[in-house]
């Protein structure tokens, strides 16, 4: 732990796992969705379903779609902030199967037509972690530079990803595979030291079998 | 954080004849890569939110559930009233009415500090605001202070853990308590042994302190158990001022603090499944809470 995760963060109370880290998932969910969120309909998992009304759990996650930070202190005003803005939101509770106690799904879709589901968990003192997109299981925190690739399964892509990345001098920090059956949907998860220039990423969007591109810098 | 213990602080403090702040904040531009000056900004940051969180309690602010609220304002009141005369002494009820109020503001919504954790964010700053007020109007010195916290909560973290789920309440005020005994002992013109062994004291008078919030909210017993770690710190620097050392040493009290986390049984680690949680009174208040919930 570094030193202002001792002192810090700075937070709108009363929980960093139920508050800040909420706040957090909803914050990462609108940047993976790309658009503004129009309808979220949000599952609550375990401890979250359990005790999160108490904690604002629910204000804090849309306040994050709302692209609010953990300090902001309009978080407990979230619900009329989403209002006025047109952005519909329904809350629930699931049992989910081996996913950690403060789990929240996101089911969104965007003023442009942009869906998204995410799986996210809080894994404590605010730092969260997605834990699966549109049903793949993945594992990043969205704490570096993030590039979600989203293909088909066939030979080639994961080549023309990372020579491309080569080309720009954006160093690779870890990159993770996944896919739902051979053949099928595949997901590459590429977090990086550098930041991914802006025509890489639509170069990559353009080339065939490549379904979707996603890319998230949120260190500020 | 690339030290283990205090020991190895202690040693660094000793061979570069470094204060226990400048070790920290050295360590700090390390670990982040970054300059003294970015360093100490963003702890002046820290501590101007610190200070704006003390300046902006509602004294009639209640939390959604109904459980705190006002007793912050309370204390304040008695303070001034004269009714009776205090057992604490205005400096130190004026220290207590800050915990009260911190923690009362995190149960609100209130923007506050985590320092180490939400629920304990109550210690560090009823300390260090009063004496920065009344005591020493010097932001570099307790920005110094903010370092021997800091690292004695990085140890902490460490060496055993900050999480009430993992070690229990113990984990949340007890470290919290212990880095305000170490603050408030450099503050008070302390050296890096004397900092160390309140930061000890501190823990092992926390040492078993259970997690057991009621209907699993950080509200109740959690606000007042930052009056205690308040106190707790104060009265363990200034033993560690006294001269009274720890027969224990400050690393082995923090692994005895691991180690009683883990034998805690989970109903007793923040689950809300025993202790204060489990009460006649604090299974009502969880009930009537989980209805009010289903009917809206």
């Amino acid at each position: 732990m570094n030193l202002f995760d001792i002192l810090g963060p700075v937070m709108v109370g009363p929980s960093s796992s139920h508050t800040a880290g909420a706040v957090r998932i909803g914050y990462i969910s609108e940047k993976l969705l790309q658009d503004h969120v129009r309808k979220a309909e949000i599952l609550l998992h375990g401890s979250f379903a359990t005790t999160g009304i108490g904690h604002g759990t629910d204000k804090a996650l849309i306040a994050g779609l709302l692209g609010m930070h953990p300090d902001d202190i309009r978080i407990p005003a979230s619900f009329d902030l989403a209002k006025k803005v047109g952005m519909e939101f329904t809350f629930s509770t699931v049992t989910l199967k081996d996913a950690h106690p403060n789990t929240a799904v996101l089911r969104l879709s965007g003023e442009h037509g942009r869906k998204i589901e995410v799986q996210a968990a809080s894994i404590g003192g605010g730092r969260i972690l997605i834990a699966k997109l549109d049903g793949i299981e993945v594992n990043f925190t969205a704490e570096k530079p993030t590039l979600i690739v989203h293909n088909v399964d066939q030979p080639g892509h994961v080549a023309q990803v990372t020579s491309m990345l080569a080309e720009r001098n954006v160093n690779i920090a870890t990159l993770q595979l996944y896919r739902d059956k051979r053949g099928g949907y595949a997901v590459m998860v590429i977090e990086t030291d550098q930041e991914v220039p802006q025509d890489s990423v639509e170069w990559l969007e353009q080339l065939n079998g490549i379904i979707k591109v996603t890319y998230i810098n949120v260190e500020d | 954080m690339s030290y283990q213990s205090f020991e190895q602080v202690l040693q660094k403090c000793h061979t570069e004849e470094k204060e226990f702040w400048r070790v920290i904040l050295e360590d700090d531009m390390a670990e982040r890569n970054v300059s003294e000056e970015d360093s100490m900004e963003h702890m002046r940051v820290t501590w101007d939110a610190m200070l704006l969180a003390a300046a902006t309690y509602e004294g009639n602010l209640n939390s959604s559930s109904g459980l705190v609220g006002g007793d912050g304002r309370r204390m304040e009141e008695y303070i001034h009233s004269a009714v009776t005369e205090s057992l604490c002494g205005e400096y130190v009820d004026t220290c207590i009415a800050g915990a009260l109020q911190m923690g009362e503001s995190n149960a609100c919504m209130k923007r506050i500090v985590a320092a180490p954790t939400a629920g304990a964010c109550g210690v560090l700053p009823a300390v260090l605001v009063p004496y920065f007020q009344k005591r020493c109007k010097d932001t570099d010195k307790i920005l110094k202070a903010m370092y021997v916290a800091a690292g004695i909560g990085q140890i902490i973290a460490t060496r055993s853990s900050i999480s009430g789920a993992a070690g229990g309440c113990q984990a949340e005020i007890g470290s919290a308590s212990s880095m305000a005994a170490g603050a408030l002992t450099y503050l008070q013109g302390g050296n890096c042994e004397q900092i160390a062994t309140a930061a000890a004291m501190a823990m092992k008078n926390l040492l078993g302190l259970v997690c057991d919030p009621v209907a699993g909210l950080v509200e109740v017993p959690c606000v007042k158990r930052n009056v205690i770690g308040t106190v707790n710190a104060m009265s363990c620097a200034d033993m560690a001022m006294a001269g009274i050392t720890s027969r224990i040493p400050p690393d082995q009290v923090m692994d005895a603090m691991k180690e009683v986390g883990d034998k805690m049984d989970t109903s007793l680690r923040e689950t809300a499944l025993g202790g204060l949680a489990r009460t006649e009174e604090g299974m009502k208040i969880a009930e009537k809470m989980h209805s009010s919930h289903k009917n809206c």
